[in-house]
């Protein structure tokens, strides 16, 4: 993965809209987060192999970046994105990583179903 | 305290390294005393956090990385039968509780283990690792009070000294500590960032305790029936 580039990320969000796709959509602080400091509320969120179809994406100019993807009814979208490539399955694989290199955020499209 | 003679061991952790920080030690001595020992890893570890930055890993291909360095630390470790249980790493708890159940009695089924090394219900913080526990302990509840293996568990959780007190089983690995450090390093995904703290903290004459690659603790299930 590389460190996000605006224009040619857009392009390759268009790349998917108005096809069927599956995402993969995950957000995170770590399993561990409580147990190293307490005072931590751990919450995160996990979607993988969701099928949907959007008309219109949206990578915004901030750092970190933020991805929207609007649906016919409702709307996905991932708050932190540093990084991202087009896997050798032409997957688009976009990840928001932390300053030590854990990863925070996860927003992946794909044609074709994840593994497992 | 010396090692006690075993017939067989059953390893059960979910992610690989999960073994390697645990009980490495004591696995090697096993296997250099030639007693069999299969290691059962629920998952790849497929959601962990560590890709790097700049990254080496997606959260696509980390898993194809840490199949390939549990190989690598079950090789330093002198484990022959690992078996890969498929699981996707943070959904063991969810799995179906029987079907877990089932999957920890099928191995004991096959292997006839005297000991089992898993982690210790209610203090081992990850929600994996609890899971991972619970169905080994109700495996083994559920079969007869005298063929039951002996059951070491791994607590973490922060209150396990002030809740169980010492744990009973303390193993001294010194003797192996170097296939204890090769098993964590081979974890490399996991455990770069931590080897390089270390050589750090040398480096700053601030050796971070070592106990941990001296000593390898472990309670004992109660079955109380």
């Amino acid at each position: 993965m590389k460190e996000v580039q605006i224009d040619e990320l857009q392009e390759l969000l268009n790349s998917f809209a108005n096809k069927d796709v599956y995402i993969h959509l995950e957000t995170t602080n770590g399993a561990y987060a409580t147990h190293f400091n307490e005072k931590v509320f751990n919450a995160g969120a996990f979607i993988r192999n969701a099928k949907i179809k959007y008309e219109l994406a949206k990578v915004i100019n901030d750092t970190p970046h933020r991805v929207g993807l609007k649906m016919e009814r409702g709307w996905v979208y991932a708050q932190g994105i540093t990084h991202y490539e087009l896997d050798d399955k032409g997957r688009l694989l976009m990840a928001g990583l932390d300053f030590t290199g854990k990863l925070a955020v996860a927003l992946e499209i794909s044609e074709t179903p994840f593994s497992y | 305290m010396t090692l006690q003679p075993q017939r067989q061991i059953l390893v059960v952790f979910p992610h690989p390294d999960d073994e390697a920080f645990s009980s490495a030690g004591t696995i090697r001595l096993y296997r250099n005393m030639g007693v069999p020992v299969t290691y059962a890893c629920l998952t790849l570890g497929e959601m962990g956090r560590n890709l790097g930055n700049p990254p080496f890993a997606t959260r696509e291909s980390l898993p194809e990385i840490r199949r390939k360095e549990l190989q690598a630390a079950c090789e330093f470790m002198g484990i022959e039968d690992l078996r890969m249980m498929g699981l996707r790493d943070k959904t063991v708890e969810f799995e179906d509780d029987e079907k877990m159940v089932k999957l920890v009695k099928d191995l004991i089924d096959e292997l006839n283990p005297s000991l089992i090394i898993t982690f210790l219900p209610g203090y081992a913080v990850h929600p994996d690792h609890e899971a991972t526990a619970r169905a080994v302990v109700e495996a083994v509840r559920r079969m007869p009070k005298t063929i039951r293996p002996t059951v070491y568990a791994v607590g973490f959780a922060n209150n396990t000294l002030a809740d169980k007190g010492a744990p009973p089983v303390e193993i001294d690995v010194s003797s192996v500590k170097q296939d204890k450090l090769k098993a964590l390093q081979a974890h490399a995904s996991q455990t770069a960032w931590m080897i390089e703290e270390n050589t750090k903290r040398v480096d700053e004459g601030q050796p971070m305790s070592d106990s941990w690659l001296h000593y390898e603790r472990f309670y004992i299930v109660d079955f109380e029936d």
